[in-house]
């Protein structure tokens, strides 16, 4: 005698704790602490921010140990965090001009006010495992330190706005929409298309740029500049009247300087892509300013290559991780009653066939 | 009951945004309604749309139940019951007659439903038109303009293939006359049952839609004059209660393929039992 399938909610139970286990490890190597996660795996620290949309490095670090380093499921925990935070209101835009640089280079000239800054950056060390690393407890070799350059850092696209030869930005709204207060909308303007991409997936984003560099939507960038570094954070307080600084976040920020032929209705300039993404991660700004580019064809005038990287629903409505492992995991879920009358559909158009079939043949015969 | 997070875990703020486009849904039965959708702590795709429309729903005086293909005791099912106990406390049911909110997926109770229930759906893909024009722009204009030609032509090439309309879930209606509207995957069979004494309300989390079909609403299951809607269901009773009017599951129970069929309303299917109408 058939029994239908009972005991739903002990199932869950035990695998919870199961889970838990497993997440542990062997209880004989000591537990990872967030503060060896926060220092340590600092970027993984970075992209679960930056994509969980939250600057707060300790509550990063306890989603990374709590997924069990699965990154994307630490960005799901922080969104589901974020979402119960109230929101105060907008900051200030932030002054990257003003940014205290570790980091701070541009392709596009071979010196600048400010200098060419290198920073800690894996882009010219060898990718050779350094078994060292596995014996730990080793010496820090102590890097050289300089004095920090006073003042302002001037971005390299001013030096180019000066002669009019990159294209002017006008002025958005002072208060953008926020993407996680209002449903996606279309059309997209830039500063909601920019909050898509900064807190979209990094591999989706880099994959996104990477088409565009291989001839689908090609736009021609230079890295006129790309900087990581902290800035302060300033929110203007009503009752004060003015704003007050209230702490400060490490960020990457890319522009790209684009070439641009002209239109119809332009003449030839230099045009921009840009890329700000939350701590170091200097691929996903890079990857972020080209796509910003590309989705930027029809405020420039530019022709519909019907490049993916061009089609503003493609990009955001696919650039969200959570969204995406959510549904596609969802086919998990049980489907009997869906397949069911599958089932029954293919079993009678089948059956419908056959018996034509046999009709054909018989008249045959 | 977790005491740190507000009734129903959704800030008050959120629960006004999602009851005014409940409401905005039940004015313009079957339209689809853009809404703010939240982050929920479960996955989007596992019901996020259902579980916010019932987060905007619940009274502490409320009773709930949830099924997940028509069954109280499927895991997400007792994953989202669960929910509700801990961050509303709201009394539960398995019972669809003691319910007064009842969250779905994928089926309709076979209990005739009353004006004083209200059943949310959980929805993958609101949008009847998605597989047919995959722009949200350009489906949202169709919608604007009844222009739902596409959709006859496509349940016309379904007759003109296989002799009939091939879709057995997710069978396209039209809502008082005016929008077509994608019903949550449910299998055809449930269509009839779109036309009830209750509210339906159908949420879309990671989509970002919420719709409604009022009470006593006319929902006609789009067809042909030739080609009638058929309601179909596997032709067998139900193994354990011998119901004859419910929709069955289809159970293998031996390496030989051997199968039997069983209701997939669980609740149904009990009580029937109860009442000794066991075959």
């Amino acid at each position: 005698m058939y029994v239908a399938v009972k005991g739903g909610e002990r199932a869950i139970d035990n695998a919870h704790a199961w889970l838990a286990e497993e997440r542990r490890g062997d209880t004989d190597v000591s537990e990872l602490s967030l503060a060896q996660i926060r220092e340590q795996l600092a970027l993984a620290v970075n992209r679960v921010m930056a994509e969980g949309s939250l600057y707060d490095p300790d509550l990063a670090a306890l989603a990374i140990k709590q997924a069990r380093g699965d990154m994307i499921e630490a960005v799901f925990l922080i969104r589901a965090y974020r979402t119960t935070l109230p929101r105060f209101g907008a900051s200030a835009p932030v002054a990257t001009g003003a940014m205290a640089c570790d980091r701070r280079i541009s392709a596009t000239f071979k010196d600048l006010p400010g200098g060419q800054v290198l920073g800690p950056t894996f882009d010219y060390t060898h990718r050779l495992l350094d078994f060292a690393l596995a014996a730990e407890g080793g010496e820090v070799p102590e890097p050289a330190t300089g004095a920090a350059t006073e003042g302002d850092l001037p971005h390299v696209t001013s030096f180019l706005a000066r002669e009019d030869l990159i294209q002017d930005e006008p002025e958005g709204p002072a208060t953008p929409r926020d993407l996680t207060r209002e449903p996606l909308d279309f059309p997209a303007d830039r500063p909601l298309r920019l909050q898509a991409l900064t807190r979209g997936d990094e591999g989706f984003v880099l994959s996104m740029a990477y088409s565009t560099q291989r001839g689908y939507g090609r736009n021609h960038p230079f890295v006129g500049e790309l900087r990581v570094g902290t800035v302060p954070v300033e929110m203007e307080i009503p009752e004060l009247g003015f704003a007050i600084e209230i702490g400060e976040v490490k960020v990457t920020e890319c522009e790209t300087v684009n070439q641009f032929l002209g239109s119809k209705s332009e003449p030839p300039q230099f045009t921009r892509g840009y890329g700000l993404v939350f701590g170091h991660s200097e691929r996903k700004a890079i990857s972020m300013a080209l796509v910003d580019r590309a989705l930027r064809w029809e405020e420039l005038g530019e022709d519909d290559m019907g490049a993916p990287a061009q089609d503003a629903e493609f990009v955001l409505y696919h650039s969200d991780n959570v969204q995406a492992t959510g549904f596609l995991e969802h086919i998990k879920l049980p489907h009997y009653v869906d397949f069911q009358s599958e089932l029954e559909l293919i079993r009678r158009i089948r059956a419908e066939a056959m018996a034509a079939q046999g009709d054909v043949q018989e008249a045959a015969e | 009951m977790i005491s740190n997070y507000n009734f129903a875990y959704l800030d008050e703020q959120t629960k006004r945004m999602i009851r005014r486009a409940i409401l905005k849904g039940v004015s313009v039965p079957g339209y689809q309604v853009p809404f703010a959708s939240r982050e929920m702590p479960m996955p989007y795709g596992w019901g996020t749309g259902g579980v916010q429309v019932s987060a905007a729903c619940l009274t502490p005086d409320d009773t709930f139940k949830v099924i997940d293909q028509g069954a109280d005791d499927t895991t997400n099912a007792v994953s989202i019951r669960k929910f509700f106990e801990k961050t509303a406390g709201v009394a539960v049911t398995e019972r669809t007659s003691d319910a007064t909110v009842i969250q779905t997926r994928h089926r309709i109770p076979e209990t005739d439903l009353t004006e004083d229930q209200i059943l949310v759906y959980q929805v993958p893909i609101p949008e009847p038109l998605r597989f047919l024009e995959p722009r949200e722009t350009e489906t949202r204009k169709m919608h604007a303009l009844e222009e739902y030609g596409l959709m006859h032509v496509k349940l016309y090439e379904d007759i003109a293939k296989h002799g009939e309309i091939a879709t057995a879930y997710a069978y396209p209606v039209k809502v008082e006359g005016r929008y077509v509207m994608d019903p949550s995957p449910i299998p055809k069979f449930d269509n009839p049952k779109l036309e009830s004494a209750a509210l339906q309300l159908f949420g879309a989390g990671r989509e970002q839609r919420i719709y409604a079909v009022p009470p006593y609403t006319k929902v006609v299951s789009l067809d042909f004059e030739d080609y009638p809607f058929d309601p179909s269901r596997a032709d067998h009773p139900c193994e354990l209660c011998g119901a004859e009017d419910s929709y069955l599951d289809e159970v293998i129970v031996d390496d030989a393929g051997g199968r039997i069929f069983v209701c997939s309303d669980t609740d149904y299917c009990a009580a029937r039992r109860e009442k000794g109408e066991a075959a």
